[in-house]
This record gives structure tokens, sequence and C-alpha cells, in this order.
């Protein structure tokens, strides 16, 4: 393995890992505070232990988040020296941002998990509000130094000089608000699917059935709620990544010749060598319709883009496909759950309707990697859109690979331990969350 | 500005290196006890540190990324010749966070407490060793982008006595804060005696280690007696310090508390100042003499100010919930039985 593929793999590698860590740290906090809220308002015990047993959760992901971006941090300077040297003062202020973000959320979090029935009550919910609003805030911060690298801003480049440096337009540039927006309800109904389908499993298995339909409530609501609006955030991403970035949406869609009309593929195996899609699904007029909302404005292809430019297309074309196939299953059984509150109360008593949240448990996060993998490789060759190519910024020191396969080992260890640690809590519920008070198991025996 | 943004990039460190310190000390010093000595040291440490250690190491980020948008060819010429040590420590601030956590919140107690146990504690002495080792190279000048052989450039760079024995300092140190640390947490007279006597003894270490580092010195041809004693400001420093241990130990004998920790956090303070102070503004000692200097190697004026601006703007977050924070776990029997 050569040391360019060994560095990108590793920062494919940890932010792969990082994103889930994240986003569930920053959804959490929010199922947390509607339970706790209820608390507040009911006093009914179940769901102060929910909002116990998913603090564990938030605490768990927090530290795997917090650790795997401190690694994040140091990773851009160890694999890519020079894009940081050029990039750092450019797009820095969002992190700096971030710091603080970052730093109020850590505080927030030590009051919330060690304040149980010795803070008042109200402040002790708003510092679990605070947890989640600074690590939502953390969040859009970061995507938008990501955006940056996708639509560069806030300098001028020339003759291989970065001047007239702007760190606030650079922040605000074009990309910030849709990837954003994407990757908020991303985070939300990934996290809302995965959280909802583990207590769907436990009600289907009947297992202390009224806690964790309780607990159903609050997550299948946020996982529904952002799996119907995210379509509507992917066109608007989709639509600025064809004005920004024609070579990411060509390779998107696999859309080789340029035509007016252009249609849509949907699957298909694009052969990069014969410049086609075999067996695809074509749709005419589409592809012009979703990027410019009429049916024959020509939309640019891949022949207009020179070969050197061009990022690997089949490999972001099969993510692409994976990402909208799931996020369309995902509105699908959101519109199911809303129906079913709001029409067909009797659904809700239906084991099809929890097994399908069961199957929707990794959906999100497979969507979630796969359009990761759209922005990333879809942006390649470039590190920085257009001004810096990712081979030019990779770190002089050789033996990368070692380096990679360390950090693999680490990054799945360290997920073998979290999914054992969410099982053993998942488990105790019983004995530490849900309690069966005795006399009404002596009256059932 | 930059003076601003330098003042919270020492902050920082500073803060790291003693609340961070005193965090990792726990750990150091549970290592090195045994049998009932070390369950009452670890508990003593959890009531301590349990609410706060998460904040504690925030103070590494915001250093990090001071120095990536401010002076961001200090940051990726360290990220490129430091690249291994740094690597090691990233390992150790994985290992030792996930451990702590998972150590605490496990639903069950089990045989996997023990192996959480043995990587928080061992990565609690690897990962101060090697910011130690970070902090000594960077000071050292041995960093040397003309080499072109792969240990000369990457290895041999950090790998030598002085910046192993900086990183041993650094581990005592830690044992040391932490260890008066805990004096104040003492919950009775005989835990107090306990941890006085662990003090003491990282004292002693502390200062063998001291003794390494200016030995080490001597071996590797770096005048560090000048440096640290050939100004002004170092000398006094030094004094400030010594005195000042001194006033921690009469104090300690006295029976408080707080005092011991503030000064023990002022030694530190004088030790990165004395250090530091010598080669300011420059940061990165190279090789060749084209030393790496905050003043001459920072990010353009537009840059500087916006980043002065969100650190004053986040200080003004930050810093009040944070006392507010050590404030509320301070007060007596707050975290007694919080749920793990």
């Amino acid at each position: 393995m050569n040391d360019f593929l060994a560095a990108r793999s590793q920062m494919a590698l940890s932010l792969g890992f990082h994103i889930i860590y994240a986003c569930i740290g920053m959804v959490m906090p929010f199922f947390m505070a509607v339970s706790h809220f209820r608390w507040l308002k009911t006093k009914d015990e179940h769901h102060k232990n929910i909002a116990k047993a998913w603090s564990k959760g938030v605490a768990i992901f927090f530290a795997t988040g917090a650790v795997s971006g401190t690694i994040l941090s140091f990773e851009l300077g160890l694999l890519w020296p020079k894009f940081m040297q050029y990039a750092g003062p450019i797009f820095g202020m969002p992190f700096s941002l971030e710091g603080t973000a970052f730093f109020i959320e850590a505080i927030a979090l030590g009051f919330f998990l060690y304040g149980w029935d010795r803070l008042n009550p109200v402040f002790h919910w708003f510092t679990g509000v605070v947890v989640g609003i600074s690590g939502l805030t953390s969040g859009i911060l970061v995507v938008a130094a990501n955006s940056w690298m996708n639509s560069p801003a806030g300098f001028d480049y020339v003759n291989g000089q970065y001047i007239n440096i702007d760190p606030i337009k650079a922040m605000f540039n074009q990309a910030w608000f849709s990837e954003a927006l994407h990757m908020t309800l991303a985070a939300f109904a990934s996290t809302g699917f995965a959280v909802a389908g583990v207590h769907a499993l436990m009600i289907v298995r009947k297992r202390n059935v009224h806690f964790h339909r309780e607990a159903f409530k609050i997550a299948a609501g946020f996982a529904a709620v952002a799996a119907i609006l995210q379509p509507l955030a992917g066109d608007i991403a989709a639509k600025s990544v064809a004005k920004r970035q024609p070579a990411k949406l060509a390779a998107m869609e696999a859309y080789f010749k340029t035509q007016p009309a252009s249609p849509l593929v949907i699957g298909g195996i694009p052969d990069e060598k014969q410049k086609k899609v075999n067996y695809g699904l074509e749709i005419p007029s589409l592809l012009s319709f979703l990027v410019y909302d009429n049916f024959h404005e020509p939309v640019k292809g891949l022949d207009q883009i020179p070969e050197q430019d061009q990022p690997p297309v089949a490999i972001t074309h099969y993510s692409f496909q994976v990402m909208v196939g799931f996020g369309m299953f995902m509105m699908l059984v959101g519109v199911l759950y809303l129906v079913a509150v709001w029409f067909k109360k009797h659904w809700l008593e239906k084991d099809w309707l929890l097994k399908l949240f069961i199957i929707a448990i990794p959906t999100g996060f497979i969507a979630v990697e796969a359009g990761w993998m759209v922005t990333e490789i879809g942006r390649q060759p470039w590190i920085i859109n257009g001004i810096m190519r990712t081979a030019d910024a990779v770190t002089p020191m050789p033996g990368i690979a070692y380096s990679f396969y360390l950090f693999t080992a680490i990054y799945f260890s360290l997920s073998i331990v979290v999914v054992f640690l969410l099982y053993r809590q998942i488990r105790m519920v019983p004995q530490l969350y849900d309690k069966q008070p005795k006399n009404l198991q002596l009256s059932h025996s | 500005m930059e003076y601003v943004i330098i003042g919270f990039l020492w902050l920082s460190i500073l803060l790291y290196l003693v609340l961070g310190g005193a965090d990792f000390g726990a750990g150091i010093i549970e290592l090195f006890s045994r049998g009932d000595n070390r369950h009452r040291t670890r508990k003593t440490a959890y009531k301590a540190i349990g609410p706060i250690w998460e904040a504690n190491h925030m103070w590494l980020i915001i250093a990090v990324v001071i120095l990536f948008v401010g002076f961001p060819l200090i940051y990726s010429t360290m990220s490129i010749y430091l690249h291994i040590p740094l690597v090691v420590m990233l390992l150790g601030i994985t290992a030792r966070g996930t451990a702590f956590v998972f150590r605490n919140y496990d639903a069950v107690v089990d045989d996997m407490q023990v192996v959480y146990n043995r990587i928080y504690l061992y990565s609690s002495f690897i990962t101060p060793l090697f910011l130690g080792i970070i902090a000594g190279t960077a000071i050292s000048g041995r960093i040397n982008p003309d080499a072109n052989r792969f240990f000369e450039a990457y290895v041999f760079v950090w790998l030598n006595w002085f910046s192993v024995a900086i990183g041993l300092f650094t581990v005592a140190l830690c044992g040391f804060l932490a260890s008066i640390y805990l004096i104040g947490e003492a919950v009775d007279d005989f835990d107090r005696q306990i941890f006085t006597r662990k003090a003491v003894k990282w004292n002693v270490v502390a200062v063998g280690c001291g003794a390494l580092v200016f030995t080490a010195a001597w071996v590797d041809d770096i005048p560090l007696i000048k440096w640290v004693l050939g100004n002004r400001v170092g000398l006094t420093a030094v004094l400030a310090a010594s005195v000042s241990l001194i006033i921690l130990w009469i104090s300690v004998r006295k029976g408080h508390s707080m005092l011991p920790r503030i000064l023990a956090g002022f030694q530190a303070s004088m030790i990165l100042l004395a250090v530091s102070y010598v080669h300011f503004p420059d940061f990165l000692i190279m090789k060749n003499g084209q030393h790496l200097s905050l003043f001459k190697h920072q990010a353009p004026d537009a840059t500087m100010t916006a980043l002065g601006w969100a650190l004053i703007i986040g200080s003004i977050f930050i810093l009040p919930s944070l006392y507010y924070l050590y404030y509320s776990f301070q007060k007596d029997g707050f975290v007694e039985d919080a749920e793990h």
C-alpha cells in the first residue's frame, strides 16, 4: 500500500467512525431532554429512568466522540500537513468557535451526569438541553470546514499564494447551509432510527414493554420528522453541488455525456473506460428537472471536465444510490409511523410496524457513511476544490501504511467495546432502570 | 491581538499541564500503589475528577486549534517531524479517555473492570510521558528538515536522552500535582496521611527527574542551565518555585487543602515560564537555526483578529461555567454516591 493511499484510507476510516459517534453524541441529548421534560411534567418515574438510561449512552458516545475528534484534529496535520499549513488560517474560524461549543458541552455534561437529585430540577434539565445545543453547534461548525473544502472562499489564489484572507467569508461559504442542513437532519434520522429500532426490538420481545414504548415514541418521532424532511434538504444540497462542483454531480449521477433534456440514471454499473452506464434505468429529462426545475436545460456531464480533474465515477455513483435508496426507505417508514400516530392508532400495537423500525436500525448510518463517501470521493482529486490536489498535501513521512493498520485496529476494537457496553446497558434495563415493584410481581405469580 | 492569542496559547498549555496533569497523575499514582492503598486512591480520585475530567482535557484541543489556525507552519512542522510521538500520545489519550468512561459506565461490574482499569493506568503513564517528550523536542533544537534518512528525520529527533528525561519529569510532575490535589479530597486523617506520604514521595521523584533532565541536557550538549538560569525571568521563576515549595509543605502540615493546590499549580506555571521564556518568541527550535517564531510565523492579520475575538468571546462563556462546575462539585458529598 503506498503512502498516499494509506493516508487517504486512514482519514476515511477515522472520519467514518467519528461521524457515527458524533451523530449519536449530538442527537441523543435531545431525546434525553425530552424524556427528562416529560418526567418533570408528569412525575412518572419511567420518563426519568429513560432519561437516565440514555444519559449513559450519551456519556459513552461523548467520550468516544471526543477522543476520535481529538485524533482527527491531530490527524489533519499528521496526514495532510501541506493542506493545514495553507488552509488552517483560512478555514480555522469554525474550528476555533467549535472549541468553545465543545468545551461548553463537556461542562454541561459534567453537570448533567452528576446532577441527578442534587441540582435544581429545572437547572438540571437545562444543562441537558445545553449539552444537545452545544453538541449540535459543534457539528454544524465542523461541517463549515468541510464545506469550505468543497466551496473554497475567503481568499484569493494568485500565483500559488493565498492572499487577502478573510476567515469570516471562508466560514460563510456557499456550501455551508446546504451541507449543514443535510447533515443535521441525517444525524437526527440515523440516531433516531437506531435508537427507536433497539427499543422496538425490546417491545417485540416483550421486555419491559411500557418502558421501551415510552422511549420508542420519543426516538421514533424525531426520526420520522427528520427522515421526511431529508429529501428536501437533499434536493437543496444537490442543486448547490450542481452549481459549484459539476464534476461531483456528474459522478454521483454517472452522467458521462452532456445532453439536453438530461436523463437521470437509477442503478446501473458505470463503465469508466467506455464512459457509459450498463444496466441502468434511464428516466429522460429528470436530471434536468431536478437540477434546473425544467425538462430541457442540459446538465454539465463528465465530458466537459478535464480527465485529470475527474473524481472516480463508479464508487461515487454507487454510494449516492445507496444513500438515496436508504433515505427513501426511512422516509417511507417515517410516513407510516406518522400516519399511525395521527390516524391509525391501532397500527402502533402491530408487530409489522415495529419490525420495520428494527430493520431500519442500521439504515441511517449506512446512508450517512454513503453520503460522506459521495462528498469526499466526489471532490477528488482535490483536497481544496480547484485549488490544491490531495496528492500534494500528503505528509512526506514514509510508512503511513503501518499507521493505517494501527488505527484500523484501534477503531475496530473501540467500536467492539462500545457495542458491548451498549448491549450490557440494554440488558441491565430491568435491574437498573425499570425495576418491577415487588408486590406487583407477587400478585402475578 | 497576537499577544492575546499567545496569552491564550500559553494559558491553555498551562491549564492542560496543571488540570490535565493532575488528572493523568491520579492514574499514575494509582499505578504505583498497591492493594487497599490502590483502591482508596481510585475511590478518592474518581470522586474528585469524575465530573470534571472531560473539561480538563479540552485545553489540549484549544491549544491545538490555536496552533493550526494562528501558527499553521508550527503546527504542520510539528505534525511532520513529531509524527510518531504524536501518534503514541493520541493512542494514550484514546485508550485513557475511553477506558475511564467504560470503567465507570459499564452496567455490569465483572472481570472487564480489571481490563479497563489496566488500560486506564498504563495509558495514564504513557500519555504524559509522550507529551513531555514532544515538549522536550520542541525546545531541544533537534528537529532537522534537512535530514534525509528516516531515523534521523523522524525518530532520533525525539528519541534522545533529553526528550525522554523531560517526558519522565512530566510524569513525575503529574504525580506530584495529583497527590497534592488528593490531599484536599481526603475524607479522614488516615487518608490525609496516606496522600501526604504520596505527595512527599512524588516530590522527591520529581526533583530526581529534574536532576535527570539537567544531566541528560549535559549529555546531549543542550545548554539548559544557561537557558533557564541565564536570564532574570528564568532565575526569578526558579526561585519563586523553590520558595513556594517550602510554603507548600508548611501549609500541608498545617492542614490546609486549597493553598497547597494553588502553590503546586504555581510551581508548574513557573517551570513552564522558565523553559518557555528563554526562547520566546521562538516556539519550535530547529537544528538549522531557522526557528519557528510565534511572531514571524503567524497567520495573516484578518485570521489573527478573528481568532483573538473567538477566544475572548469563548472564554466569556467557558470560564464562568467552568468555575461554577468546579465550585459545585467541591461542595462536600456532592459526588459521594454518584451513579456509575
